[in-house]
């Protein structure tokens, strides 16, 4: 009551009158709206209700002028610390995509067996983004594939009865957690081989990412055509991300300065190359088995 | 297999504790080119067995300090919450 009073005081020091007492809010507010300003208590009361709401009282400009401050102040901590971590520029690279080449490459995904030449063009030694260069890696594919994965997992235990939110999480940071494993053993591999290429991490995560595309086709298939229809798109989808990831490594990964080095080199690099292939219907099976029963 | 934050920092605490554990010595013994003789060093491929070796022993050079920081928190963490 004190506070009600309290900004009624306030109104009334803000109109430049001298009311006594302000009419109580509850009362007013349904015939404030319809009445005309020339009724003094009751567009009164609204009005101060609502610009003491906004505007009068000096207390929330103050504080909504800290609370901005301050939010400005941690985005720009934020961009500089993520700044020291993960170069943007070269993460710009990686989500320079159109729709032709999101639409090519899919196509690629699923049928990779016609293309000709898995170089990736470079101009002037830049590696050229992936908008002018089909064979270019990109992120922009993997992360909505997984973003699709995860919906599309909630989605098929929605229709086995099976879902509870909890779910959506454990599947989406599993999926996560299988593919920084994955990065990270890719990664010891490249290092243990000493594949001189310029596979940076990025590219062996877009390489990984490439696995959700199958995975979402797996399900879906599943989903339409029952538990036979999901084991025929997971042969096709295993076969052709096989071939396109052995494709894609080789001509990465062996750059022409590698040709020339000894045969168990070759070899490791070779055998680096197959087990990444080896391993991602294995991967697929195992994310994806649950979710079509 | 359903992984929880917290265990694989666990399992990941686990392998670096069980790198950093390994005695040298004995390893130079048992493989044929150790990473201090140099053999291969000019070379422009060292092979796998010295790379893994340079390997090992930076990882235990560099996480020593952090390695025994991490360690006394887990303990004090697992004394208190099991």
């Amino acid at each position: 009551m004190a506070y009600h009073s309290g900004y009624g005081a306030h109104g009334s020091k803000h109109r430049a009158r001298a009311a006594p007492d302000p009419p109580p809010l509850f009362d007013d507010t349904s015939g404030a709206y319809s009445s005309q300003p020339g009724g003094y208590p009751a567009p009164g009361a609204d009005v101060a209700f609502s610009v003491n709401h906004l505007l009068g009282d000096p207390v929330a400009n103050v504080a909504m002028a800290y609370g901005s401050s301050i939010a400005s102040h941690g985005k720009d901590m934020v961009h500089k610390e993520l700044r020291r971590f993960v170069s943007v520029n070269k993460l710009k690279y990686f989500f320079a995509v159109d729709t032709a080449y999101v639409a090519k490459k899919l196509g690629l995904l699923v049928f990779p067996y016609r293309h000709q030449n898995w170089e990736v063009q470079s101009s002037r030694d830049v590696p050229l983004p992936p908008r002018q260069d089909l064979n270019a890696p990109d992120l922009y594919i993997p992360t909505m594939a997984f973003i699709t994965y995860v919906l599309l997992a909630g989605m098929a235990l929605g229709i086995q009865k099976r879902f509870s939110p909890e779910v959506l999480g454990l599947c989406a940071s599993t999926a996560l957690a299988w593919v920084v494993m994955e990065v990270l053993a890719l990664l010891l591999g490249v290092y243990l081989a000493t594949v001189r290429s310029d596979l940076s991490t990025f590219h062996l995560l877009a390489y990984s990412g490439y696995k959700y595309v199958g995975m979402i086709l797996s399900v879906l298939t599943g989903l339409l055509f029952g538990s036979d229809g999901y084991y025929v798109a997971l042969a096709w989808t295993s076969s052709s991300l096989m071939y396109f990831i052995v494709r894609s490594l080789r001509t990465a990964a062996l750059a022409p300065d590698n040709m020339g080095g000894p045969a168990p080199r070759q070899r490791l690099q070779l055998y680096l190359t197959l087990g990444a292939a080896a391993f991602q219907p294995l991967i697929i099976y195992w994310l994806t088995f649950h979710l079509v029963r | 297999m359903a992984f929880t934050l917290y265990s694989l920092l666990q399992a990941a605490l686990l392998c670096v504790n069980a790198i950093a554990v390994l005695h040298e010595e004995r390893f130079h013994k048992n493989l044929a080119g150790g990473a201090d003789q140099g053999i291969g060093g000019f070379r422009e491929e060292p092979g796998i067995k010295s790379q893994l070796m340079n390997l090992i022993r930076s990882v235990g050079t560099v996480m020593r300090v952090p390695l025994i920081i991490i360690n006394s928190i887990a303990i004090v963490l697992l004394l208190l919450f099991g």
